[in-house]
């Protein structure tokens, strides 16, 4: 902190400020305010643009034929993505299967066995490192290690990329929400007999589950828009598959192939996929978040 | 606090005393065990199953360290044949001819720090603004829906703002923007050449608009954990509420910002949908921000899964290898300066 020179004689009686100096202040405080309200109108303006943009264009594409239908040929009208969907779901599904324990175990060892110790450090560094990664990065080296070993693209192999993307996340904020659980709660589960795993188990995660679940459901969305990453591994598909070593549909692939193509009616498509991936990732976040939170009412009364 | 449930982690299971009781209690004779020692000492499970318990967290969270590096030999070995054709060079030569198997990734590297350092130059003071409108100038009932909707934000995936990119903000350059910098900032060399609505200042632009969340609400958690008393101390002296800002928060803080704003670079880097999907994909080296370019995370995108030839493959994988490691030292320098911040603040966990 730099202070401004002290006047020669710091006894006398302090000179009064000059008129300009403080009108000089004073327009410059009301610039910076005005600068710093304009910029935040700014960042607004675009934002809100982008998500009324978003709801008008994908809300007037939208139809029941998305839902039911695969896509259609090029040049034939309708087609849907149902197929993008449930692909979807099925990638997310083995992602958070391999991605939530190894993530919410990780961020145990962190937050009740780690603490303070050079190993924990590490590890949670690595962890915010980790996080940092690109998405494409992630899809290369899984295509390197599975896809070129199969010799062909499959469910598998995204999920796998998806869940080595929930890790990071999901350890920061499970150790996060595991270090405000209050000490004196461990105690009396500890001073009572209770054995360390069990004391961990059903009262420190008990107690975070909320935090922690609001993390796995943010990470989970994180991952339901990753595009990058399945590029080279889930690949995409035209028809309906269901089995995990061939290739298979996702929205975000779906929506980036119809988003690049020249044709308008893919280009409507695209904009309804957009709208039908932000609205599930929303739902799915609010929703937990609500259900999260009622857990805590019960918990406490 | 913190240390101790690890001294009393095995011991503590196994009594109802409290951890200090039993460290001594240890260490005393054993020759007449009381008879609650001895019922717990039948019961006998807790050792074991806590070392196990402990072992399968740790495991688990080696597991990260396992991830940093398989990804980093695969990406090496992957690339080896492109490592041993081009050496060092490969980061400073121009080619990219997939037909007679020469590779070069300057271009992809110009194009990156292009985009990368433009969207910052964007981002960075408009997200120091909304910080410091959230934190010191924003009265309270706003502050929760411009978080929200912040956060909002970050939770859009790439591929739809590029979606929003291709359709909105490329007619944009493409028709007002573009013809109005050329006007009126042409002379600087910048801005020449036909502008067709795609090249890295629309790139730059959307991820500008990307990046900042995740600026903004990072700064703004910097700049909350200033203490109240630094504002009150800078305030007493007759400051104005700028000047407050500037001596009592902004320089106080300033590291972290330093380190908010690389977590963003970090993420400029290695952003691929959006800007693939508006840069233009051409690998050339211009001046002009109207000129299509090419990003390391684009030409994987666009060319990983046509490569034909095992010395394309692994030059895109080594382009891969290239971007791994620069995100790598750029999120662990950004770590470091945010962490060296928010160290001291309370009710942080890490």
């Amino acid at each position: 902190m730099s202070t401004l020179p002290l006047s020669p004689n710091p006894l006398r009686t302090p000179a009064k400020p000059s008129v300009i100096n403080t009108l000089r202040r004073q327009a410059m405080n009301h610039v910076i305010t005005g600068l710093s309200i304009l910029s935040t109108v700014v960042v607004i303006a675009p934002l809100v643009a982008i998500l009324v943009y978003l709801i008008y264009k994908g809300a007037s594409s939208l139809n029941l034929a998305f839902f039911t239908h695969i896509p259609a040929p090029v040049g034939e009208q309708g087609g849907g993505m149902a197929n993008s969907i449930v692909g979807s779901g099925i990638i997310l599904f083995l992602a958070s299967l391999m991605g939530i324990p190894i993530g919410i175990s990780a961020g145990v060892y962190l937050a009740e066995f780690g603490r303070g110790s050079f190993l924990g450090n590490a590890i949670r560094f690595t962890a915010d490192v980790l996080n940092g990664v690109p998405s494409i990065v992630m899809g290369i080296s899984i295509y390197s290690l599975i896809v070129m070993q199969q010799k062909h693209f499959s469910a598998l192999a995204g999920g796998i990329a998806l869940a080595i993307m929930m890790v990071p996340t999901i350890t920061r904020t499970t150790e996060e929400m595991l270090a405000t659980v209050p000490h004196a709660i461990r105690e009396a589960a500890l001073g009572l007999g209770v054995p360390k795993w069990r004391t961990v188990l059903s009262v420190s995660l008990r107690t975070a589950s909320p935090g922690i679940i609001t993390g796995c459901m943010l990470a989970f969305a994180r991952v339901a828009g990753e595009t990058a990453p399945l590029l080279f591994t889930a690949f995409g598909n035209q028809f309906w598959s269901f089995k995990l070593n061939e290739p298979i549909a996702a929205l975000p692939l779906q929506i980036y192939v119809y988003a690049i193509s020249p044709y308008d009616e893919w280009h409507r498509l695209a904009w309804a996929g957009s709208l039908v991936l932000i609205v599930m990732i929303m739902v799915a976040v609010t929703l937990v978040r609500i259900f999260a939170n009622r857990g805590v009412l019960k918990g406490a009364s | 606090m913190t240390t101790e449930p690890e001294s009393g982690s095995t011991k503590s299971a196994l009594s109802p005393v409290p951890t200090e009781f039993v460290a001594s209690a240890v260490e005393a004779p054993v020759s007449a065990p009381s008879p609650i020692r001895e019922f717990l000492s039948q019961r006998g499970s807790g050792r074991l199953a806590d070392r196990s318990f402990a072992a399968v967290m740790l495991l688990c969270s080696l597991s990260i360290f396992l991830i940093v590096l398989f990804i980093f030999f695969i990406l090496i070995s992957r690339s080896k044949l492109s490592l041993l054709a081009f050496g060092w060079k490969f980061f400073t030569r121009q080619a990219w001819d997939p037909v007679s198997g020469d590779f070069g990734a300057l271009p992809f590297i110009y194009g990156t720090l292009a985009t990368s350092f433009l969207a910052l130059l964007i981002a960075v003071p408009l997200a120091l603004g909304v910080a410091v409108f959230l934190t010191e100038l924003c009265p309270r009932s706003l502050r929760a829906p411009i978080s929200f909707l912040t956060e909002l934000l970050a939770a859009i995936p790439s591929v739809v703002y590029g979606l929003w990119a291709v359709f909105v903000l490329v007619p944009i350059m493409r028709d007002s923007l573009g013809p109005f910098l050329y006007k009126t900032l042409g002379w600087t060399g910048f801005f020449e050449g036909s502008n067709f609505g795609v090249g890295l200042l629309t790139a730059s632009i959307i991820l500008a608009i990307m990046i900042l969340p995740v600026i903004s609400s990072l700064t703004r958690d910097i700049m909350t954990s200033v203490p109240n008393s630094q504002r009150e101390g800078v305030l007493a002296l007759g400051a104005t509420r700028w000047e407050m800002i500037r001596t009592g928060v902004l320089r106080n803080s300033r590291i972290g910002i330093v380190g908010a704003v690389m977590l963003g670079l970090g993420r400029a880097l290695g952003e691929t949908m959006a800007v693939t999907m508006v840069i233009g994909n051409h690998a050339d080296i211009s001046k002009s921000l109207f000129a299509p370019g090419y990003t390391l995370a684009s030409v994987i995108a666009n060319e990983f899964s046509e490569a034909t030839g095992d010395l394309y493959l692994s030059a895109l994988i080594e382009i891969g290898l290239a971007l791994f490691l620069v995100t790598i030292v750029v999120n662990a320098i950004a770590r470091l300066m945010v962490w060296a911040v928010t160290r001291g603040a309370p009710a942080r966990a890490a």
